[in-house]
């Protein structure tokens, strides 16, 4: 496993937990038939923190997060909820358990033969809420999501971001310490998308709420999670905070998940790569942090006298950190500039691939 | 028709009515809890327990694979235990209900499960228990379906009941046979026709507007 900066993936299983975290999953395994849908995942969730856990399909996210509230249960590994160890508790006793963790899907699963106010209301009902109290409580939450004036509504005449509004309210009627999130967003167009990611934001900050979200996009992790962990065939492969993650992906699965919204190589370019020498080398840089934040190319030019051109790329803003991936094409010719622009960068804590030759000046 | 013919034609009306709606609701009562009972069961059901569930449809299969007019007469012991008599009107309700309930509980079976799957699920997330499933989730959800079930078994139950007479309980089956058949009374015949569909038309006509109303799913 590839660990990021602040690793944070301890193993045993201390009973003494310390309180900031709201759930950890120690040696988690489960097996469908012949497939291993987790096989060893150990995780930590912080009290506060959007955590995004993202994988192909079939990768084991949903398994994964459904041993969270007792959906799923684990054939070995333990499953702490506010250091609680709860995977092998009955059905009844995790009924008190589940009305701490709220959920929210995909499909939104409303009931559709229950108002908006009434389906906001139900985890209160379950928990034995007078009427009145529920509906107070519903109307609350509805104002937070900004769904007031539908609170009479069917389910039926919402759209897909209002449905999903439904249902973050109602994940959130019993007050729970963390919200599940099982590709709330995967169902809906880009700008819904936005819009209820803002919304999760705006309540893991006014709320304090931990999060745990699976999805298949990057952009949803690059966009709201504080962590990644990235999942494939059962097992974490690379987990850390997400801008470190973007800006050094170490695994093949992350590099491939990142590889639509982080900059590459145009395809006209690539094309064109040789390995052996020609007129201009092609370096791909790669930047984050400290390091990106000074003037690298300017410096760059005025170390090392000689020209470079900057063919591609970009800087992105990842939880405030500038992260950046830019391609350059040197003249070549002359091993000895090459080798000092290298040295250069990576004098500055940058770190440089070189991607092969071309022929043609670019 | 003459005016004693009327007054037969009526008291054959309100028999055939009676069958039919204590029937139903003795259907409705028993049935709906043996589709949920059939729908827990089953595999991956709230309450799985695959012996009952093949008892259950066993059970279930074999009276409905008995003719009524059979079923009619071999149920003579069971009414007389229960109603005391086995003949008239109330002796004829014991053997339709005992055919309608395992014919409803299937119809019912098949609205439940088209209940989505991921709602069961948001209830348990929830934390809800399985009466709390069944409560707010599946008979909610697919009472559209259920009421249109049941109005199908009322149709069929007037169809039933007018095998009934074989056992002296009246009604419309009954009347027509004995006056409009035997009797030679076409125009008992014909009014009698006329009366079924009327009663037939009513049923289907006061079920799909209920289900009109209950259907939120837009």
């Amino acid at each position: 496993m590839n660990q990021h900066f602040t690793a944070s993936a301890e193993t045993g299983s201390q009973a003494g937990l310390p309180p900031q975290d709201v759930v950890r999953l120690v040696d988690l395994k489960r097996r469908f038939g012949e497939t291993a849908a987790l096989d060893g995942i150990s995780l930590t969730v912080r009290k506060g923190e959007i955590l995004g856990i993202i994988g192909r399909s079939g990768a084991g996210k949903s398994t994964l997060i459904r041993c969270l509230n007792g959906l799923e249960r684990p054939d070995s590994g333990e499953v702490f909820i506010e250091g609680r160890e709860i995977s092998r508790l009955g059905e009844r006793e995790l009924q008190p358990l589940r009305r701490r963790i709220g959920m929210i899907f995909q499909h939104f699963n409303l009931l559709s033969a229950k108002t908006v106010e009434d389906n906001v209301a139900l985890p209160l009902k379950i928990e034995g809420v007078a009427k009145a109290e529920r509906l107070r409580r519903a109307a609350e939450l509805l104002d937070l999501v900004g769904l007031s004036e539908k609170a009479r509504a069917y389910p039926a005449s919402l759209s897909g971001g209002q449905k999903q509004r439904v249902g973050i309210a109602r994940a959130l009627a019993a007050r729970p310490a963390l919200l599940l999130s099982d590709e709330a967003t995967s169902a809906l167009d880009p700008e819904t998308t936005r819009s209820i990611l803002a919304l999760l934001k705006d309540i893991n900050r006014q709320l304090g709420l931990t999060i745990l979200l699976i999805t298949h996009e990057m952009e949803v992790i690059r966009s709201i999670a504080d962590r990644v962990a990235v999942i494939d065939a059962g097992r974490i492969v690379e987990q850390g905070p997400v801008w470190s993650v973007f800006a050094d992906p170490r695994s093949d699965i992350t590099k491939r998940l990142l590889g639509t919204i982080r900059p590459q190589l145009p395809e006209e370019l690539a094309a064109r790569l040789q390995p052996s020498a020609g007129a201009q080398t092609i370096l791909r840089v790669d930047v984050a942090g400290e390091a990106a934040r000074g003037p690298l190319l300017s410096d760059l030019a005025r170390t090392v006298p000689g020209a470079f051109n900057l063919v591609h790329g970009g800087i992105d803003h990842i939880q405030r950190e500038p992260v950046g991936t830019l391609f350059l094409s040197i003249p070549g010719g002359d091993a000895g500039h090459l080798a000092e622009v290298i040295a250069f960068l990576r004098s500055r804590q940058a770190r440089v691939e070189v991607l092969g030759h071309v022929a043609d000046p670019v | 028709m003459s005016p004693i013919l009327f007054e037969l034609l009526l008291r054959s009306i309100w028999e055939t009515v009676l069958m039919t709606a204590a029937s139903g609701l003795i259907s409705l009562v028993f049935g709906l809890p043996l589709g949920l009972a059939l729908i827990a069961t089953e595999r991956g059901g709230i309450a799985e327990s695959l012996w009952v569930n093949r008892v259950l449809g066993a059970v279930i299969n074999g009276f409905r694979s008995v003719p009524f007019i059979i079923l009619l007469v071999a149920l003579i012991p069971v009414t007389r235990l229960i109603v005391g008599t086995s003949i008239g009107t109330w002796a004829a309700i014991v053997p339709l209900s005992i055919a309608a309930t395992p014919y409803y509980a299937r119809i019912a079976e098949v609205s439940l499960r088209e209940v989505d799957h991921g709602l069961i699920e948001a209830a348990r997330a929830m934390g809800g228990n399985r009466w709390t499933i069944i409560r707010e989730v599946l008979v909610p959800e697919a009472l559209p379906g259920i009421v249109a079930g049941f109005t199908v078994t009322l149709v069929t139950l007037v169809g039933a009941s007018a095998m009934a007479g074989a056992i002296g309980a009246g009604g419309l089956g009954d009347l027509a046979i004995r006056y409009g058949y035997q009797r030679f009374e076409t125009s008992v015949m014909v009014a009698v026709v006329i009366v079924l569909i009327i009663l037939v038309c009513g049923i289907q006509w006061a079920g799909d507007r209920l289900v009109a109303r209950l259907d939120r799913r837009g």
